[in-house]
């Protein structure tokens, strides 16, 4: 199986997760308490998240803390980036050759 | 002159569409026209440092396109589709990247007229799968398309 970051946030469970973790790190068991599917399902997408690097598992004492890890999700936004990248370029040459057919447009009309 | 207009391009996570949307500061016949004259075509569409060719375009309802982008090394990235509606009000066809076989997207197209002479753009294309997309977005269409079929060769694997 995939293990990279869209397949992290390609569940909902898990993009809520996140999203959880935004504003703090919690505890498994707070992690679970949020949610309505069993603590065992909410386990295996902390896994997936884990393996896909978006959170890290810090024991501490007897409790097991959960932590966002947010740099990874830039992956993301840099791809989203990349491809807007390309349109912009491919519409920058699309203006250059509007404003060709505007102008021949005017001059067809004054003769 | 750097464009005024920004291009937005719009991909939620887990979902399997993109929003692209751009404005221009011209009537909506001539984008229309810039996107139905092959004369026209090839002089934006293709990227920078490929040559594009044109080699079928039959932009009428239920009419073919294919064209390939040549970079200088002689490698060619093969792209054709159908199209199914070729109107102002709305351009709807398939896209499939010859690269990556069977994995196609439907994207449509709407011209809006803005005041001032002046049109908007929105394009939706709609993938087969998420991760169809999330593909297309990582290859950014064109750029680093052999990362992608070794990344497609991984997935592969994978499965």
């Amino acid at each position: 199986m995939r293990r990279d970051v869209f397949q992290a946030i390609a569940d909902p469970n898990r993009r809520a997760i996140l999203s959880l973790l935004a504003r703090q790190r919690m505890t498994l068991n707070g992690v679970a308490e949020n949610f309505r599917i069993s603590r065992p399902a909410v386990s295996k997408h902390i896994r997936i998240l884990k393996e896909c690097g978006l959170v890290i598992v810090i024991p501490q004492g007897r409790e097991r803390y959960v932590e966002a890890r947010f740099d990874k999700l830039n992956e993301v936004t840099d791809w989203v980036e990349q491809y807007r990248q390309i349109w912009e370029e491919r519409f920058n040459r699309l203006d250059d050759l509007l404003e060709q057919m505007k102008k021949e447009k005017q001059h067809a009309i004054k003769k | 002159m750097p464009s005024k207009n920004k291009v937005t391009v719009t991909a939620e996570p887990g979902k399997q569409e993109v929003f692209i949307t751009r404005e221009f500061d011209a009537p909506r016949e001539l984008v229309f026209k810039a996107h139905t004259d092959p004369k026209l075509y090839v002089q934006w569409l293709g990227p920078y440092g490929y040559e594009m060719i044109l080699e079928t375009f039959e932009p009428v309802n239920g009419g073919r396109y294919r064209y390939i982008h040549k970079d200088q090394g002689g490698n060619e990235y093969g792209f054709h589709g159908t199209f199914h509606e070729m109107s102002m009000d709305n351009m709807v066809q398939t896209f499939e990247f010859e690269g990556y076989p069977g994995h196609v997207s439907l994207d449509t197209m709407t011209l809006e007229e803005l005041p001032g002479h002046r049109t908007k753009a929105t394009i939706h294309s709609v993938f087969q799968s998420v991760s169809d997309r999330d593909g297309m977005i990582q290859n950014g269409m064109e750029k680093g398309m052999r990362e992608g079929y070794e990344r497609l060769d991984d997935i592969l694997k994978a499965m």
